[in-house]
C-alpha cells in the first residue's frame, strides 16, 4: 500500500489547515503518521520529516512522542465511542492525560477536568465527571473528546473527521464550540474531512488530497472560488446546492478512486480527468505555484489551457 | 405540473410502529420505543417524495413498514386502492413485484456467497418469471441499464467498489420492473464523487421506467436535488411537508428551518455571514417522546401549549403542511 506520497505542508500559528479528500486519499494516515500513531509494523514511514518547534516527530523515539502527543499536540478522532474507553469514567480520562503532562495532583486535575467540560458546554459538569462514556449522547462525547484533546493546553489540534458520525444540528453545535474556543485559547488546528462544506466555514486554508498526495492547496476563498485542479474542480461541481438554481443533473466524476496497491508512476487522477493527455500517464506532477499561495499539482494549466 | 391533479399511486394514514419494550424473565412489555407515530402522505405516481430527519427519527422504519417488512402497528397503507396491512402473507408476496428497495450499504445488503447473476435473478426465480436464456439474458440486460458489463454476472460482490456494488442493488431493485421503489440512504456509504454518479443513474431509470420514488436521506442538499416533494420528520413524526422549492425557499417549522441552516454551504463567503439556528440539546428518546409537540425541548420558540397540546397537522399553502402551533 502506498498510502501517502511526498506530502509537504505547513501549518502557521493559529492557523485553522483544512484537509479534504474522499476515503483512501490517504488524509488520515498523513496525520497519524506525523505522530506515529499506527502500527508499525504493518505500517512503515519510509522517508519525511515533520517539524514542530523545530524538532523532527519522525526521528523523536517513544519516550520523547508521548511527551508531545495528547500534550503538545492534541488529537480528536471520527467516533467518539470507540476512542473513549468504555469502563473508565470521563473524569479519570479527562485527568489522565494532565497528570500525565503537566503532572497535576488528582485535585487539581479534577477540578480543571470539570472547567474543561463546562467550556465545551456540557451541563452539570462536575456531577458528570463520575459518569461512563455510555451515559452521554454522541454529540456529548464528542465534546468529551475535545475536552480530553484541549485538556493540556495543546498548540496544535489535529481533528480527524470530528462531525462525520453526528447529525447536522449536533455538527453545528459542535462546529460553533470549536470556533468559539479557537478564539479563546489561539491553537493551530489541522481539520480533516470529506465535508467541503464544513471546510468552508471553519478553514483559513484548504489542502485537497488524492490517492496519497496534495493536488491543491490554497486559502479558503480563492480554493471554492477559483480551483485550478481537475479533480477539486469536479468535486465542487458535484455537489447538490442548498440555495439558488438547482442544477438539471449532477456533474459527476466518471470512474473510481485508484488503487494504493500499486506504486503510482503518472498523475493519480489521470484516469478520471477530463483533460487528461499523454504526459499525464507518464510522469506525476509535483505541487507548484500557480497564483498567490495557490498551489496545485497538475499538468494542464487552467489559466493559460497550456499543458506541461 | 399541479401536484393535485395526479394519480395517487401510495397513501399512507396515521402509520404507526412501535417496538415493545420487555423486561423480565416473563418478558412483560414495560414500554414502546414510538419510531413511527402517526404519519400521513400520499405519494403521486411519479414523483419522488424526499423522506428527511436526522438518525433515529424514524425515517428509515417507515420506510420498511410502508412496504410491511415490520407489520405496522397502525395506521393504513393503500397501494393502488389496497391496504397493504391487511393483506394475508401470500397476497402480499404477489404484491411485492410492484414495490422494491434500495438499501443504504451495498455491502451488507448483497449476500457475499452468491454471484452478481444469482443476486439480481433471485427475484425473477421467487416470482418465476422468464426461464433458462431468457433470465440469463433479462439479468444482462439489467447489468447494462445500470451501467455495468453484462460479463460480470458470474462474479461475487467483493470484487466491486461501494459504488458498483450499490448498482448492482439497484439492478436487483429493478429485476420484476416494479413502479414503486424506496431508496433507504442509497449514497449515504459512498465517497462524494461517487454519489453523483448514483444519483444521475436514479434519476435515467426513474424517467425511463417511469418509476416513482420514496428516497429517504439525511442529505438534504441531495434531496433538494432528487425530490419533487420533501417531508420532515423529527421523532417519529412528520413536522412539514411541501414541494421542494418552497420547503427549501420558505420553510415554516422551527426545526425545518434550523436543520436547514445546520447544512454546511460549501462556499466561504456565504458561510461567513451566514445566520444559524444552533439548536440546544439532543433529540429526545423515542421510548420516552415528551407530551404535546415532540419538538418542544429543543425549540427555540415553545410556547406553553407546545408542551401541552400535539399540533395538529395544518395547511398552510398549496401543498404545503405543517405540524407547529406558530405558524
Amino acid at each position: 500500500m502506498h498510502a501517502v506520497n511526498g506530502i509537504s505542508f505547513d501549518l502557521k500559528k493559529g492557523e485553522l489547515l483544512g484537509v479534504v479528500g474522499e476515503s483512501g486519499s490517504g488524509k488520515s494516515v498523513t496525520m497519524m503518521s506525523l505522530l506515529k500513531l499506527l502500527p508499525m509494523p504493518p505500517a512503515e514511514i519510509v522517508s519525511g520529516t515533520a517539524k514542530f518547534d523545530d524538532q523532527d516527530l519522525i526521528q523523536l523515539d517513544t519516550n520523547q512522542l508521548r511527551k508531545i502527543r495528547g500534550g503538545k499536540i492534541g488529537f480528536i478522532f471520527q467516533d467518539p465511542m470507540t476512542s473513549l474507553n468504555p469502563v473508565l469514567t470521563i473524569g479519570y480520562q479527562l485527568a489522565e492525560p494532565m497528570r500525565e503532562h503537566l503532572d497535576l495532583s488528582r485535585k487539581q486535575a479534577r477540578k480543571r477536568s470539570a472547567e474543561l467540560l463546562e467550556l465545551v458546554g456540557i451541563p452539570m459538569a462536575d456531577s458528570r465527571l463520575n459518569d461512563y462514556p455510555h451515559q452521554f449522547s454522541g454529540g456529548m462525547r464528542q465534546r468529551v473528546m475535545i475536552a480530553i484533546a484541549l485538556a493540556c493546553d495543546p498548540k496544535v489540534l489535529i481533528a480527524d473527521e470530528p462531525t462525520t458520525a453526528l447529525d447536522v444540528t449536533i455538527q453545528a453545535q459542535i462546529l460553533d464550540i470549536v470556533k468559539r474556543l479557537r478564539k479563546e485559547l489561539g491553537m493551530a488546528i489541522i481539520w480533516i474531512t470529506h465535508d467541503l462544506g464544513v471546510v468552508a466555514g471553519m478553514a483559513d486554508r484548504v489542502a485537497v488530497m488524492y490517492g496519497g498526495f496534495i493536488v491543491e492547496e490554497a486559502p479558503v476563498n480563492e480554493l471554492y472560488a477559483n480551483p485550478k485542479h481537475p479533480y477539486t474542480q469536479g468535486l465542487l461541481k458535484t455537489l447538490p446546492n442548498l440555495e439558488g438554481d438547482r442544477a438539471e443533473r449532477l456533474e459527476s466524476i466518471i470512474g473510481q478512486p485508484p488503487d494504493l496497491h500499486q506504486k503510482p508512476q503518472a498523475c493519480p487522477f489521470a484516469p478520471r480527468c477530463s483533460n487528461t493527455f499523454a504526459h499525464c500517464l507518464q510522469e506525476n506532477p509535483s505541487l507548484i505555484n500557480r497564483g498567490k499561495n495557490h498551489k496545485v499539482a497538475c499538468w494542464w494549466n487552467p489559466d493559460s489551457g497550456e499543458k506541461v | 405540473m399541479s401536484s393535485e391533479a395526479r394519480p395517487v399511486l401510495l397513501k399512507v394514514e396515521g402509520l404507526t410502529k412501535h417496538f415493545p419494550i420487555t423486561k423480565g424473565v416473563f418478558r412483560r412489555q414495560v414500554g414502546a420505543v414510538k419510531a413511527v407515530d402517526g404519519i400521513s402522505f400520499d405519494i403521486f405516481k411519479g414523483e419522488t417524495l424526499g423522506l428527511v430527519g436526522e438518525s433515529g427519527c424514524g425515517k428509515s422504519t417507515a420506510g420498511r413498514v410502508i412496504l410491511q417488512l415490520y407489520p405496522a402497528t397502525g395506521g393504513n397503507v393503500i397501494y393502488q386502492g389496497r391496504d397493504l396491512t391487511s393483506l394475508s402473507k401470500e397476497e402480499l408476496r404477489k404484491q411485492r413485484p410492484h414495490m422494491q428497495m434500495i438499501f443504504q450499504d451495498p455491502q451488507d445488503s448483497l449476500n457475499p456467497r452468491m454471484t452478481v447473476g444469482s443476486i439480481i435473478s433471485e427475484p425473477l426465480v421467487e416470482h418465476g418469471k422468464f426461464k433458462g436464456r431468457e433470465r440469463r439474458e433479462r439479468v444482462e440486460q439489467l447489468l447494462e441499464s445500470v451501467g455495468m458489463n453484462r460479463e460480470y454476472t458470474n462474479r461475487y460482490p467483493h470484487e466491486f467498489s461501494g459504488g458498483q456494488r450499490q448498482r448492482i442493488g439497484i439492478a436487483r431493485a429493478l429485476a420484476l420492473s416494479p413502479e414503486f421503489i424506496i431508496c433507504d440512504e442509497p449514497i449515504a456509504a459512498l465517497d462524494v464523487s461517487i454519489q453523483a454518479q448514483v444519483v444521475n443513474l436514479l434519476e435515467d431509470i426513474q424517467e425511463e421506467y417511469g418509476l416513482t420514488y420514496l428516497f429517504i436521506s439525511h442529505d438534504l442538499g441531495m434531496i433538494r436535488h432528487i425530490a419533487d416533494r420533501v417531508a420532515v420528520m423529527y421523532l417519529g413524526r412528520i413536522v412539514e411537508l411541501a414541494d421542494s422549492e418552497s420547503l427549501y425557499s420558505t420553510p415554516q417549522h422551527p426545526y425545518t428551518q434550523a436543520l436547514l441552516s445546520a447544512v454546511p454551504i460549501h462556499d466561504p463567503k456565504l458561510e461567513k455571514t451566514r445566520k444559524r439556528v444552533i439548536l440546544t440539546g439532543d433529540v429526545p428518546s423515542p421510548a420516552n417522546p415528551p407530551s404535546g409537540c415532540h419538538f418542544n425541548t429543543r425549540c427555540p420558540r415553545a410556547e406553553k401549549r407546545c408542551f401541552n397540546d400535539s399540533p395538529e397537522w395544518r395547511y398552510i399553502g398549496p401543498g404545503h403542511n405543517v405540524a407547529c402551533h406558530l405558524v
